[in-house]
């Protein structure tokens, strides 16, 4: 699926660009977005340091075990392949609450650590286990409570009321976080069929 | 109101105030628990550098080129028949790929069109509901080594489209009295 993407991606901007006379700017653009990764890891590092860092505070003081008391019921229906008390449950609950306070750049970091501890479930390092790709939907979808980014640019563009699109964000956020959910189960329930034939 | 905004300045010092103090209560080492977790942060975003050139270069490729308009411009008709208005189909299309592209093309909007008018508060409900779907594929799943990411793009891309189509249903309806 993600070869296709981004092979079509590829293909379709290279031919589209040469048919268009713009094959020059290819080539731009594509080593300027090798190099914007790159510089993008690296100013990533500062702030996975910066919030891992905060993270493990909250760990060792039990602030994690606390948040997943609070929400751990929910999280554990939705990741029914984690057993109780594992510690991804408390990395995915982390994740969650950062989304929802709208932390920005320190969901990541969280995100990261819910992921590398499901990944110590699974049991095929390069495919994606279901419960990774339920936090991947979760956070495609990044349910906020505070959308601070949006309340600033509508702010900066003048706006008379720049809080006002926060109540629609939120029933917005939160069907899409639905579906998705939705649609993940459905595929996860699909993709399992093949699976089960093959040792036959 | 200004409550939300004053909310939203004040979560992350105060994050940064609240945990370290409530494990100095707690008896945590909090300077050596902190430099602890921030040693796996150089290796974690090292990872993530070939998952991110592939699809920066990739999408950038697309942009650039003008097949990314010539995509938006065959899905117009189609969206606007399902009352999508036309000028936020290119936000459609960017929201997904681009975080950056995203926000520039709602901060023009915003200039454009007004922050208050109905086109202004659509653009900033997308852009406050869904995330980067591609981004977050490439950088979670980059970041423990997954190569192979199943149906995730699918879910995301299911995801962004609900959130897009519902965000100009509701919006219209919440505004328009």
């Amino acid at each position: 699926m993600i070869n296709i993407v981004w092979l079509v991606f590829l293909v379709s901007g290279i031919c589209y660009g040469g048919w268009n006379g713009r094959i020059e700017f290819i080539t731009q653009s594509a080593i300027s977005a090798a190099e914007g990764a790159v510089a993008l890891s690296f100013k990533l590092i500062g702030v996975m340091c910066l919030w891992l860092g905060i993270l493990k505070i909250a760990e060792k003081a039990g602030i994690v075990n606390f948040f997943s008391w609070l929400i751990g019921p929910i999280i554990r229906c939705l990741f029914p392949t984690v057993p109780k008390n594992h510690p991804a449950i408390g990395a995915i609950t982390m994740t969650v609450s950062a989304n929802m306070l709208g932390l920005g750049n320190a969901v990541t970091p969280f995100g990261i650590k819910a992921m590398q501890e499901l990944k110590k479930l699974n049991n095929d390092k390069d495919t994606a286990s279901a419960g990774m790709c339920t936090l991947l939907a979760l956070c495609t979808t990044g349910f906020t409570l505070v959308p601070a980014t949006i309340i600033a640019i509508r702010s900066a563009a003048g706006s008379t009321n720049p809080a006002e699109i926060v109540g629609t964000t939120l029933i917005v956020s939160l069907l899409a976080t639905m579906v998705a959910l939705l649609v993940d189960r459905i595929c996860q329930l699909l993709s399992k069929r093949p699976a089960r034939r093959r040792p036959r | 109101m200004d409550l939300l905004g004053s909310l939203s300045v004040w979560i992350m010092p105060l994050l940064i105030l609240l945990i370290p103090v409530i494990g100095f209560l707690r008896r945590v080492k909090v300077y050596e628990a902190f430099v602890e977790g921030a040693s796996e942060g150089f290796q974690t975003a090292i990872r993530i550098m070939p998952f991110l050139v592939a699809m920066m270069v990739a999408v950038n490729v697309f942009r650039i080129s003008g097949a990314m308009d010539l995509f938006i411009n065959s899905f117009a008709p189609l969206l606007s028949f399902i009352g999508v208005p036309p000028e936020l189909v290119p936000l459609a299309i960017m929201r997904p790929l681009s975080g950056t592209g995203a926000l520039g093309l709602t901060t023009e909007l915003l200039n454009t069109y007004g922050p208050d008018s109905m086109t202004g508060k659509i653009a900033s409900t997308v852009l406050g509901s869904t995330d980067t779907t591609f981004y977050i594929l490439t950088v979670y799943f980059g970041a423990v080594g997954i190569r192979n990411p199943r149906y995730s793009v699918i879910v995301g891309l299911v995801g962004d489209l609900v959130g897009f189509l519902s965000s100009i249903y509701i919006c219209n309806y919440f505004f328009s009295w």
